[in-house]
């Protein structure tokens, strides 16, 4: 075997190598050289982002088990950004008495999690999928009980890893009927051999569940809120910005790549799935008094919006689903960065302390404003443009209905959007949130949310970019 | 001729630096950036124009250039937004035209605004305006003229409303806006359809007189009228929008609440032309394809140019005058444009038209700006409170008189060789409208007189202070745009811009000239013998024909009808229903949907319970019935 072939694999390889200079950073450097640990992370992080942005030919190694396409690039970029930020904004929190001590646990476990999702986008064979979304799924569970002496924490950090648990028990049931039914596992030989005779619809629906569960769509949601809220901010935001991404684009590749013959049979589960994740999920946001629990129900409403450029199973679809997945991780980073300084300073969660919260923060509310406009999809912002394609690749596919049903939950969604909007702004409170100061990496992070959000839309070259590679999976 | 690129990015920068900077900096310091860059940019329009018309007809016929081009929004292969710089002729004219005397309004506005309140915010709107102006001149394809008609919309609200203290001025910047906005729909739902049929934006592709572009469009009709005739007539509302015709015009006198400098720039030389430019621009397609439309423009431009004409004969605010006189004046062009061949001697009408475009820009922003020095002389707009003002205003007043013997077309001023081409060409397309046009020609001469002998001489009327002659920044401009209304008439404009691009040897039609020289010189007689001095001629008349003069005074009750059309049927009619409509119905459905999801998300809320175990029981649960709908169904 020629292993010089995986050199080839250069994004994991070198994400890798970040991960190792960390681990031996955090054990071998004394107490004052850790004081740059944090900064020396961001700047690996960066470079190793700035190395791997630019999409390069695809290649297939090891007998297909690793292949690579240009669009991958714009994926990872997508999740590197998305780390990065968070990295910015954890910062503050992460410097406190109670975590200072595990500050490099957070690096490394994240990156653990980062590579798992490399390798699952990246898997060519079920096997070394499951791979990766196990070293995605177990290094996320510590993290969700990051904070382990916190019950809420520690309760999260269970209930993660159970569900998680069952999530892949089940999937690995489907796996083993496709290979039951079909005898192999590589996805390019599969996608001739799946037909949907009953059991292969069987084990499609199994293993598709798994994936279902990670991106948080109801009926296999009900985790979400639970972890959302006993989990650090910062590691919430990473749930339903990163590991959520990930999770959706891979379904979108192997509903094309191995299920493409079942087109007719997934369409049919993601329509009622789109439906009913869109519906109750907004319903529920409506209830919540705590930000954390709303903004989880808001992501799994998003998560069912993303599903919409999954349907359409075309090259718009693929595109707009990708671009989707950008603006989302932008505007919902900007929030969750409003929200974790929020916590970390005053420990004030819930959306009622948020009353008149612009009076003493007028720069967070401005940006927490921004943010919630794009989730909702208002124009001019990031959000309208990011919903109108990918609304419009369901509709070229005839999902006429569906559109119809997400728009319509649109309107509720921006309905609760505004009451957080309508908190900051137009309520008042005897006690707001006093005025925060917040550190240089948070405001950095913000200033990039914010002009994002700000600008993608009207730079049509963002999306031309992406439509450029197209279907390329 | 890559630096073309400059003139339009010049003013934009102005605007932007001088729109962040507001008052941070000293007046003085805007006025004099807002009038350095603008300075700069005429001065490459100037060269562009010299480059281009000594070098660009090397066969006799002038090319077109795009030295710049950009893709913008891509559609599809064929149908993609560009944003681009086109130079032919009448661009190139108009960058002449518009620089010009922007640089004037500029260099006027110093002395004119000096102490008011938002003179950086004055003078970052002129350069927005510039910007916009330029932009929609040089536009490559349909839709970039659109964006930038819209932009010089905007630019034109917000200097009309510039004094946003006084309500006549906000209601008037309203009024303009949401008229020529009105008008700009058809001009849109016309570019829509344009496109769609014929797949481009392109002015090259549509101006190319190939019939298969519009293979589209072939057999369809619409009530009778053609398909090309359809969409031709819709674009041409959104040009008559901007442009002021009937029955579109009423936006433009009241314009006149914004300063004045401010009304020589805009709505006298500049955007209401842009209607006039939008017909010459797609001129081929106009003249093969909806012939019609053409002509009917031919008799909307006469009908506006003998109504207004009229209008401008009773009005006694001097501004009001001015604007009327304008709106006439765009019918001659329009006239000329509709009744205009293609090519050769067939194309007179056509360079007619673009010529008098080029010196009525010159002479009626002399006229405004004349206004302006006079309204800064005695602070009032109304004609009662003037008279006599030659002795105090030497300089305006002999400006003025050129002006004034220009738009009355006595030779050898410029107006008289570019209207006279005019009326040459609609008399040879058809004599009763040449012979109306020089009896509107007669009526200009006469009212142009009545304000020019109603300013400056009459009775004295009596000021508390002396009136005085204004500050030289304010008088240059007068003599330098003088100077061109004397001269410009002998510039060989056929030379330069036609509408096939070769040359064209202008002739002086003796016989038609001699009699409108006439007419115009009685017409003048009559107003001297009328206003020269105090008497009761005009009142008598006025007296005899009172029923006639109370119609005319109030513009024949256009805005009144206006106002009765929206008030009384269309808020009446169809807002009021739908206005109860949308708060019952719509409004009911809406908040029933609240209602019903707050209801039903109370009910739901105990499937969250927080117990794993039962998480993984909806999950197997649900995973199961899944897979027993999808394989059993």
């Amino acid at each position: 075997m020629n292993y010089s072939s995986f050199l080839q694999m250069q994004e994991e390889l070198s994400l890798l190598v970040v991960i190792v200079i960390l681990l031996i950073y955090d054990i071998f450097a004394g107490e004052k050289s850790l004081r740059f640990f944090q900064p020396v992370a961001i700047v690996l992080f960066s470079i190793h982002t700035i190395l791997n942005c630019i999409p390069h030919h695809p290649f297939e190694i090891a007998g297909g088990m690793y292949h690579y396409v240009p669009m991958l690039t714009y994926v990872k970029t997508i999740l590197n950004l998305g780390t990065l930020i968070i990295f910015l904004q954890s910062q503050h929190w992460l410097n406190g008495e109670e975590s200072i001590n595990r500050r490099g646990e957070f690096y490394f476990l994240t990156l653990s999690t980062l590579f798992g999702m490399y390798i699952m986008l990246s898997a060519g064979h079920f096997l070394l999928f499951i791979i990766g979304i196990e070293t995605a799924s177990i290094p996320m569970a510590t993290l969700v009980a990051f904070n382990k002496y916190t019950h809420k924490s520690a309760e999260a950090g269970a209930k993660y890893i159970l569900s998680s648990v069952f999530a892949s028990g089940l999937s690995l049931f489907g796996i083993s009927m496709i290979y039951g039914t079909t005898g192999t596992l590589y996805f390019d030989d599969l996608s001739g051999l799946l037909n949907g005779t009953p059991i292969e619809l069987m084990a499609f629906v199994f293993f598709v569940v798994g994936l279902f569960f990670k991106i948080s769509l109801v009926p296999f949601h009900l985790w979400t809120p639970d972890v959302y809220e006993g989990a650090p901010t910062n590691i919430t935001s990473y749930l339903s910005v990163v590991s959520k991404g990930s999770a959706v684009f891979v379904l979108f590749t192997l509903f094309i790549k191995v299920f493409g013959n079942m087109i007719d049979q997934w369409q049919a589960i993601l329509y009622g799935i789109i439906i009913i994740s869109i519906t109750l999920a907004n319903l529920f946001a409506i209830r919540q008094q705590n930000m954390k629990r709303f903004l989880a129900f808001s992501s799994i409403s998003q998560a069912g919006y993303l599903l919409l450029g999954v349907i359409s199973g075309s090259a718009t679809g693929m595109s707009s689903l990708v671009y989707y997945l950008l603006v989302y991780m932008f505007s919902n980073l900007a929030i969750f960065g409003v929200v974790s300084v929020i916590e970390d300073r005053t420990g004030k969660i819930n959306i009622r302390d948020y009353n008149a919260l612009y009076s003493t923060n007028p720069k967070l509310s401005m940006v927490m404003a921004l943010a919630l406009f794009s989730l909702a999809g208002i124009p001019p912002f990031a959000g309208f443009f990011s919903k109108f394609f990918i609304f419009s690749a369901a509709f070229q596919k005839g999902f006429y209905i569906l559109v119809l049903i997400a728009l319509i939950n649109t309107i509720v969604s921006l309905y609760y959007y505004l009451l957080v909007v309508r908190a900051m702004f137009f309520n008042t409170n005897d006690h707001p949130v006093e005025s925060i100061k917040s550190d240089v990496s948070l405001k950095i992070s913000l200033i990039i949310c914010t002009v994002a959000i700000l600008l993608i839309g009207g730079f049509s070259v963002v999306y031309q970019q992406i439509a450029l590679l197209g279907f390329g999976i | 001729m890559q630096y073309t690129l400059l003139i339009l990015v010049l003013p934009l920068l102005a605007f932007v630096v001088l729109g962040l900077v507001d008052s941070r900096w000293k007046a003085r310091t805007a006025g004099t950036i807002g009038t350095t860059v603008m300075g700069i940019v005429a001065i490459l329009a100037y060269y562009t124009a010299w480059s281009y018309f000594t070098t660009a007809n090397p066969g006799g016929v002038y090319q077109k250039f795009i030295p710049f081009q950009m893709e913008w929004m891509k559609f599809s292969d064929q149908l993609h937004i560009d944003l681009g710089i086109l130079i032919d002729p009448i661009s190139v004219m108009m960058l002449v035209v518009v620089s010009t005397v922007s640089l004037m309004v500029h260099i006027y506005s110093l002395r004119y605004m000096e102490g008011e309140k938002g003179f950086e915010r004055y003078y970052a709107f002129l350069s927005l305006f510039s910007f916009s102006m330029l932009g929609l001149v040089v536009a490559t394809n349909i839709f970039q003229m659109y964006i930038f008609w819209e932009l010089v919309g905007v630019s034109s609200y917000l200097l009309i409303g510039f004094y946003y203290t006084k309500p006549e001025a906000v209601a008037a910047s309203k009024k303009a806006f949401i008229i020529t906005r009105f008008a700009d729909l058809f001009f849109l739902i016309g570019i829509f359809l344009l496109s769609y049929y014929t797949r481009t934006f392109d002015f090259d592709v549509l101006n190319s007189g190939n019939a298969t572009v519009f293979a589209g469009t072939a057999g369809l009709s619409f009530l009778g009228l053609s398909l090309m005739n359809w969409i031709m007539a819709l674009i041409f509302i959104g040009g008559a929008g901007k442009s002021a015709m009937f029955p579109m015009h009423i936006w433009l006198p009241d314009a006149m609440e914004g300063p004045t400098p401010v009304s020589a720039l805009i709505h006298a030389a500049t955007m209401v032309v842009a209607g006039v430019y939008l017909v010459a621009r797609l001129f081929p397609v106009y003249y093969f394809f909806a012939p019609e439309v053409l002509h009917g423009i031919a008799y909307i431009g006469i009908f506006t140019a003998l109504f207004s004409a009229v209008i401008a004969c009773t009005q006694t605010d001097i501004k009001r005058v001015l604007a009327y006189s304008t709106i006439s004046q765009i019918g001659f062009m329009m006239v000329g444009l509709g009744v205009s061949g293609m090519g050769g001697h067939h194309g007179l009408g056509y360079m007619a038209s673009m010529f008098h475009l080029f010196t009525h820009a010159m002479f009626k922003a002399l006229l405004f700006l004349g206004a302006g020095s006079v309204i800064h002389a005695v602070h009032s707009n109304e004609m009662n409170k003037m008279g006599g003002l030659r002795k105090y205003l030497p300089v305006t007043h002999i400006t003025f008189l050129i002006a004034c013997l220009a738009i009355a077309g006595i030779p050898p001023f410029s107006g008289f060789f570019s209207k006279d081409e005019i009326l040459s060409a609609a008399f040879e397309f058809n004599p009763y409208l040449g012979s109306l046009l020089i009896f509107i020609a007669g009526l200009t001469a006469f009212y142009m007189f009545r304000l020019y002998y109603g300013i400056f001489w009459t009775k004295e009327y009596k000021h508390e202070h002396i009136p005085h002659e204004s500050p030289l920044a304010m008088l240059l401009p007068l003599i330098f745009l003088a100077l061109v209304t004397v001269f410009a008439g002998f510039i060989p404009f056929g030379k330069f811009v036609t509408n096939d691009g070769a040359d064209y040897h202008i002739h002086i039609d003796l016989v038609t000239a001699s009699v409108s020289v006439a007419v115009a010189a009685v017409a003048i007689a009559i107003s001297t013998i009328m206003y020269r001095k105090e008497n009761k001629i005009s009142d008598r008349i006025v007296s005899s024909f009172s029923v006639f003069f109370k119609i005319v005074v109030h513009k024949f009750y256009i805005d009144e009808l206006y106002m009765f059309i929206t008030k009384k049927i269309v808020f009446r009619l169809i807002s009021a229903p739908i206005a109860w409509f949308d708060r019952t119905l719509v409004n009911g459905t809406i908040n029933s949907f609240a209602t019903v999801t707050q209801w039903t998300s109370l009910q739901i809320k105990g499937i969250q319970t927080g117990r794993v175990q039962q998480y993984a029981f909806v999950f197997l649960l649900s995973t199961l019935l899944i897979a027993a709908l999808i394989i059993f169904i």
